[in-house]
């Protein structure tokens, strides 16, 4: 139950402020935090204590027992982790974005947004049942989606929100259909039993299959190289944003899932080189693009980049050492990284500017974020005590004990050594470097709504750092989980003088070396051309536009001839099929005799139909037509079907009346068509005629099975208390079909209201 | 257009069509009839009274509007899906209410079957209103 009220809780807040967020002041600020800080409480103070002596909470309701889905929820240790992140710096976050966004006109909107990105991610790390996990982590792909938007006046945000949103949901795809698999696979949804029988599941023949379509999942929300392009686009989002979901939770999504998978499809030597190499690719990548960066955000996400290829090269090693580091990264990243976007905001909001090349000396006017920045940028560079020290050491530690040791230590240090020289360049140099020139604003410090939550996040990264033990119930079951079996951890800060120690200092000199050197870096700036990952996204989506604009205008031309043509040379082809199908027209006799009635009627019709083609007065035209429109009404008569001659003639008759009052006003009468058009048009409308008889005769030499006409006829009135079968058919067996058709005719009403509505409209403009 | 024959014809016919519109409807469900009929004669009758009189009686307040009318519809129709739905049924399941017998009419059954008739009929009512509206605007005004 505890995972319901958790999820109540942050639904109930998103219409609450979407209501309350608008006005800034003292209440919005005290209220709106607040639901995501009862969620946090609820988590740290009800759930944690169960998950930490029990392994994990877990709840289940019955939600589509048709499809087998439930809505199972089992929070462990990593769930916890997450849910804890989530709420956790959420409600810093909401606090934050108070200060940020001020008397913004839709702040509301972004607060709400923010609770159901809350709502979605905290439902992610609880879910248990592979399709409840799919929709919520679909609901944070849409949640980013509409967040990166939030300037929707910019067309440049619009465009970045819809890349970010096609990548992930592309890769969300895949994870369906690899979870479909899997679920097969080892026979259950629940990812908690899936976990029992992961053994089965890598010797499973769709094994390939499985992990790759998962892996793009992972790999899309995570920013993993080729997908990595729309992280940094999707800075164009407000900073609270950024600093929430573009670096601390969302896009540790992807990680999450594969920490989550480990015991189910992890550690196979495809696993290790899959994530191992984009882990690689995409943490030298990340530092490359983050230090030809002069935006403060955008060399954020940068090192953001980095930080997630790490943390994939280390599960893809995937030992106990390194899942244990990989979790004391993610934690001490979540807390810096949060921190230094916050700044970055602030920066940005007080000064007017986030170009690094023309900040400097921020200290003075800005003295307590300068302290923020520094305590968090310490922590980055990974310098004791701080817990991102404790997060490189532990990796150290895990790459030399790897058999490729020296490979992935070498670019671990790299990697480590431009996230170091990053975190300067972002962090240090802009409050402590000398003055560089003046800024758009005059600089002051932040209100303290806006210095509250860097603050708490860096002294905890600091507080953690030196009273690493306070971490280790957490860090022992969420490390379980991702094995999948139980274990104790402990972990210290102070290891003695060894390898891993010495490692620290060699990143530590070599990224001071490239901030020294990083001039040049910057000089390349203007140069990098764009990547090449991002040029063919462009080029796949102006394709698709371009097929779309194509086939619109060829389809929807706009002229009733053409959609008529279209129509019925489809129809055509259509029949001459099906007549091919069943042996093209052998077995075809005519039976039966007709009544001189009947033979009266097709004479009329036929003279009627010559006369509607070849008249030169659209009266006559539509008399014809209307007499032809009797003529079935009669057949249908002959034929004992009372109620379709009776709506015939009815519908016939409604339809001259009509018209006959528009005919007055349609301009004249005349042959539009060239002569070639007419034959064309003629020999089609003949081929197809002739084919519809042929079909209808050769339909009476067929045997379908047995009708279910007699069967109606009888249950009409026994079943139905109805003796007229027709009617019968339509209100009552066969109702939700009756229901479809006049849905369709009232969305063809609104279709005509429209049509008429914007003719009237070109009219006022043309009387103008 | 104004004729006195036409006017006085649609004056006495209207009605008349309108209520034999509401008869086929009821009788739909043992005899020839049913909901799309009777709401096509409905239709014809009202279009015969605007027609007597001109286009503007389509869009005077007291007339019904055919957008209502279509909503209305469709609402009455998932209506009587949803009564079955209450009597632990399934979706649209036809609920009948035992036989009665009424003055004038004689036996009567009333049913979902019924309700979701009506709906239909109001929907083609509905529709035929409305073209014949959006017609008249386009070419009457």
């Amino acid at each position: 139950m505890l995972t319901l009220y958790l999820l109540g809780i942050l639904a109930a807040a998103i219409p609450l402020a979407a209501v309350f967020g608008r006005k800034n002041g003292l209440l919005r600020l005290v209220l709106l935090p607040l639901p995501a800080f009862a969620a946090f409480l609820l988590l740290a103070g009800f759930a944690a204590p169960e998950v930490l002596s029990s392994g994990s909470v877990s709840f289940s309701a019955s939600w589509i027992p048709q499809l087998g889905v439930d809505l199972a929820f089992n929070l462990n240790g990593l769930g916890l982790l997450l849910a804890l992140l989530v709420t956790g710096i959420g409600t810093l976050i909401i606090i934050y974005g108070h200060g940020y966004m001020g008397s913004h006109p839709h702040s509301n909107r972004l607060f709400a947004l923010l609770y159901l990105f809350m709502f979605a991610m905290t439902g992610l790390a609880m879910a248990d049942h592979l399709m409840v996990f799919f929709v919520f982590w679909e609901l944070t792909s849409v949640s980013s989606y509409f967040l990166i938007g939030f300037q929707h006046k910019d067309k440049g945000a619009r465009d970045n929100a819809l890349q970010a949103l096609l990548v992930t949901g592309l890769g969300g795809m895949a994870l369906m259909a690899g979870f479909i698999l899997m679920a097969m696979a080892g026979n259950s949804w629940l990812i908690s039993e899936l976990t029992l029988v992961g053994d089965e599941i890598k010797g499973h023949p769709q094994y390939f299959a499985i992990l790759i379509l998962v892996l793009l999942g992972a790999f899309t929300k995570s920013a993993q190289f080729p997908f990595h392009f729309w992280l940094p686009n999707a800075m164009s989002a407000p900073t609270p944003v950024s600093a929430y979901l573009h670096s601390a939770t969302m896009v540790k999504a992807g990680i999450f899932l594969m920490f989550l998978l480990y015991p189910i499809i992890g550690g196979t030597g495809l696993w290790t080189i899959l994530l191992t190499t984009t882990g690689s690719i995409t943490l030298l990548l990340g530092g490359v693009y983050g230090l030809c960066q002069y935006d403060l955000k955008r060399i954020l996400a940068g090192t953001t980049l980095a930080v997630l290829g790490l943390l994939t090269i280390l599960l893809g090693i995937g030992t106990e050492k390194d899942i244990l580091a990989a979790l004391i990264f993610l934690i001490g990243h979540a807390l810096y990284k949060a921190t230094l976007f916050m700044v970055a905001g602030s920066v940005d909001h007080e000064t007017g500017t986030r170009d690094t090349r023309v900040l400097g000396f921020l200290r003075k006017s800005m003295p307590w974020t300068a302290v923020i920045a520094l305590l968090a940028a310490f922590s980055k560079m990974g310098l004791p005590p701080f817990f991102g020290f404790l997060g490189k050491e532990y990796t150290y530690k895990a790459s030399i004990a790897h058999e490729w040791q020296w490979l992935l230590t070498a670019i671990l240090i790299v990697g480590n050594a431009m996230i170091l020289s990053l975190a300067v360049k972002a962090a240090i140099l802009p409050f402590w470097r000398t003055s560089q020139g003046s800024l758009p604003k005059v600089p002051h410090e932040a209100p303290w709504s806006m210095r509250a939550g860097p603050l708490l996040l860096a002294v905890g990264g600091m507080f953690i750092g030196i009273f690493p033990h306070t971490m280790d119930p957490l860090l022992s079951a969420a490390k379980s989980a991702a094995m999948g079996y139980s274990l104790e951890t402990e972990i210290k800060l102070w290891q003695g003088f060894n390898i891993p120690l010495m490692l620290s200092a060699l990143t530590l000199l070599a990224g001071l070396t490239i901030v020294a050197r990083n001039h040049w870096l910057e000089s390349w700036t203007t140069r990098i051309p764009e990547s090449i990952s991002g040029r063919v996204y462009k080029g796949l989506l102006n394709g698709v536009m371009k097929f779309a604009n194509w086939q619109t205008r060829a389809l929807q031309s706009g002229y009733l001839h053409n959609y008529i043509f279209i129509i019925t040379s489809v129809t055509l082809v259509l029949i001459t099929f099906k007549l091919w199908r069943f042996g093209g027209l052998s077995n075809i006799e005519v039976t039966g005799s007709l009544s001189p009635g009947m033979v009266i009627v097709a004479v009329v019709m036929t003279v009627s139909l010559v006369l509607a083609v070849m008249t030169k007065s659209r009266l006559t035209a539509l008399l014809a037509l209307g007499l032809i429109g009797f003529g079935i009404a009669y057949i249908f008569a002959e034929f004992s079907a009372p109620d379709l001659a009776i709506t015939q003639i009815l519908v016939e008759t409604l339809t001259i009346v009509l018209f006959a009052w528009a005919v007055f006003k349609l301009p004249e009468f005349g042959r539009p068509s060239s002569r070639n058009t007419l034959l064309r048009d003629a020999a089609l409308s003949i081929v197809t005629g002739v084919l519809v008889t042929v079909l209808v005769l050769k339909s009476q030499t067929l045997d379908f099975g047995s009708a279910i006409s007699g069967t109606l006829t009888e249950w009409s009135l026994a079943k139905a208390y109805g003796a007229n079968v027709v009617n019968v058919i339509l209100v009552d067996f066969r109702a939700i079909d009756t229901w479809g058709e006049i849905v369709v005719l009232t969305i063809a009403a609104i279709g005509i209201w429209s049509l008429a509505s914007s003719r009237k409209g070109v009219k006022k403009e043309g009387n103008k | 257009m104004s004729s006195a024959i036409l006017n006085i014809t649609a004056r006495f016919l209207g009605p008349v069509l309108v209520l034999l519109s509401l008869i086929v409807l009821y009788r739909g469900h043992n005899l020839p009839g049913g909901g799309f009929i009777g709401g096509l004669i409905a239709a014809s009758g009202i279009l015969l009274i605007v027609l007597a009189k001109d286009w503007h009686g389509l869009e005077r307040s007291w007339w019904p509007n055919p957008l209502l009318l279509l909503a209305s519809g469709l609402a009455v129709t998932v209506l009587s899906g949803v009564i079955g739905l209450l009597y632990g049924q399934d979706f649209m399941t036809g609920i009948w209410l035992p036989a009665m017998e009424l003055p004038l009419l004689g036996k009567v059954k009333l049913g979902t079957p019924l309700l979701f008739d009506v709906g239909v009929y109001l929907v083609v009512l509905g529709f035929t209103l409305k073209c014949a509206q959006a017609l008249g605007e386009e070419f009457w005004k």
